[in-house]
């Protein structure tokens, strides 16, 4: 059984539908990254694993339980967490606060503390009592990438990890999600950046238009199919 | 000399009432941004919930808030439970509809309770008691208490909201509603605790209200107006901000009221719309937002 599975997934915001019958699915320990063009749902299909959307309760499985009709705060407790796209932490917290109120509630059992998050990111150790606004956009995703793994997720949800920032900063951020992925926790990359999705996934999906257009391994997929499937034709 | 000074301290003491008042006003604003029209007739509700505790019990007013107030959370926390947060999220109108409804089931239902006869909160010598400074003034003891529980209540409240989890799960839902609920936080629940804690200070604010003065149902919505006005002054989301406003307001007052008595509440309302001509955010308005 895999540990997330969605079963023709759908999304509405009010009348408009954003999601039409995704299937997917993850395995503990894996890495898949969800690529598309602007539009295509990529957000949105993580918002409603989140439970920030809510759905049809068997639209979404994790380790066999029907959660999709769930809350988001409810989600967050069974273990999985998202890095909501702009990173949006909270400006009046510092960022130790920050990190602390990712746990807030947790009833995952896990491996991941403060120093544990100091330790994978040093630089937040150091900025612990500045106001997140004076941080730099890759701290800033720092701090929200260790609030999320407070939470001691089974699955870690990454919206756009790597929007804005300089290269050097992106490789540190992949070369911590590998350590995250070391200790046993699932990963879920939305990226704009195909090539980053690629080196970083087992399996990519491709949506377009609120429809999956292609899944497969990175070293199993043409450039052309990835090119259909990303603009279609 | 003396009676410019002695109005500069009544001015100062009447402004620990008035940032009681506001406190409460601040807390639900600053966590959930509810604007609560009822929140003077809540005070004044807390003050005859007081009454009826200290005459049923026969307690000092003292000692029967401390009876009231584990109450009156539980009333907080039910209203906004059940009610209020049905209002929040939609638009700002819902809530101030909802808000002034229950300010007008309030004031009829205390009239209808306890009549429009007025009442007062009796404490034995301390309501009139004073300590002589010199000089020919003298400071009340009641309004000594009523500034320093203001100062109190206002030192908890920073103490709430920024050193415990209770306080960070305030601020970030303040912040944020989305990405506060990805970690963990049941809103609504939050929601209820804060408007719990803000009918805490309430009752606090309702001691005063009825040992200093009289009060009867229909004298809800200038208390409001007096917390609006504290809050304003002293700039959205700052405890610290509404004790200062509070103070703003009640030396403007006295000040007023020394150079003309009919002057009092005017001076106050002015000194109000001066702040807000001059820093319209008020005077220690929040960092962001």
């Amino acid at each position: 059984m895999p540990l997330l599975e969605t079963r023709k997934l759908t999304a509405f915001y009010g009348d408009f539908q954003a999601l039409y019958g995704i299937d997917t699915m993850l395995d503990r320990s894996e890495t898949i990254a969800i690529i598309g063009a602007n539009g295509a749902g990529k957000s949105t299909f993580l918002k409603t694993i989140a439970g920030l959307i809510r759905g049809q309760a068997d639209s979404v499985m994790l380790d066999g339980m029907p959660i999709g009709s769930l809350p988001a705060a409810d989600i967050v407790k069974l273990g999985i967490a998202l890095v909501p796209e702009g990173r949006r932490l909270f400006p009046s917290l510092t960022v130790e606060e920050n990190l602390l109120i990712g746990g807030h509630g947790r009833k995952m059992s896990g491996a991941w503390t403060l120093d544990r998050v100091y330790s994978l990111f040093p630089i937040l150790k150091e900025r612990r009592r500045s106001a997140t606004p004076t941080l730099s956009g890759g701290q800033q995703q720092m701090a929200a990438i260790g609030r999320a793994l407070m939470s001691n997720p089974r699955v870690l949800l990454c919206d756009e990890i790597s929007l804005g920032l300089a290269p050097i900063i992106i490789a540190d951020i992949y070369a911590a999600l590998q350590q995250v992925k070391a200790e046993g926790t699932s990963i879920v990359l939305v990226e704009q950046d195909i090539v980053q999705a690629m080196k970083a996934a087992d399996r990519v999906y491709c949506f377009q238009e609120g429809r999956l257009s292609l899944a497969g391994r990175p070293k199993d997929l043409t450039r052309d199919q990835i090119h259909r499937a990303y603009f279609g034709s | 000399m003396t009676g410019w000074l002695d109005a500069l301290i009544q001015g100062v003491l009447l402004g620990g009432l008035y940032a009681l008042f506001a406190a409460g006003l601040s807390l639900m604003f600053g966590v959930m941004r509810l604007v609560n029209l009822a929140h003077g007739d809540l005070i004044v509700l807390a003050a005859f919930a007081i009454l009826v505790v200290a005459g049923k019990l026969g307690l000092d007013p003292f000692v029967a808030v401390l009876v009231t107030i584990p109450i009156l959370f539980i009333i907080g926390f039910a209203l906004q439970r059940l009610l209020l947060n049905r209002t929040l999220g939609h638009d700002l109108l819902s809530p101030l509809l909802v808000t002034f409804g229950l300010s007008i089931i309030i004031q009829n239902v205390l009239l209808e309770t306890f009549s429009a006869d007025s009442q007062r909160l009796r404490s034995g010598a301390i309501e009139t008691a004073s300590i002589p400074l010199g000089g020919g003034i003298a400071v009340g003891v009641v309004p000594l208490l009523t500034l320093m529980s203001a100062i109190a209540v206002i030192l908890l409240l920073n103490l709430i909201f920024y050193r415990t989890p209770i306080g960070r799960a305030f601020r970030a839902t303040s912040d944020d509603l989305e990405v506060a609920q990805l970690m963990g936080i049941d809103i609504n629940r939050i929601f209820a605790t804060a408007m719990g804690l803000s009918f805490v200070v309430i009752t606090i604010a309702a001691l005063y209200l009825g040992l200093r003065a009289n009060f009867d149902p229909s004298i809800g919505p200038a208390r409001l107006l007096y917390a609006f006005e504290a809050v304003i002054i002293g700039g959205l989301g700052s405890f610290w901000g509404t004790l200062a406003g509070g103070i703003v307001l009640g030396l403007a007052q006295t000040i007023g009221a020394r150079i003309d008595p009919e002057w009092q509440i005017l001076a106050g309302h002015l000194a109000f719309l001066v702040v807000l001509a001059i820093r319209p955010r008020g005077l220690f308005p929040r960092a962001q937002d």
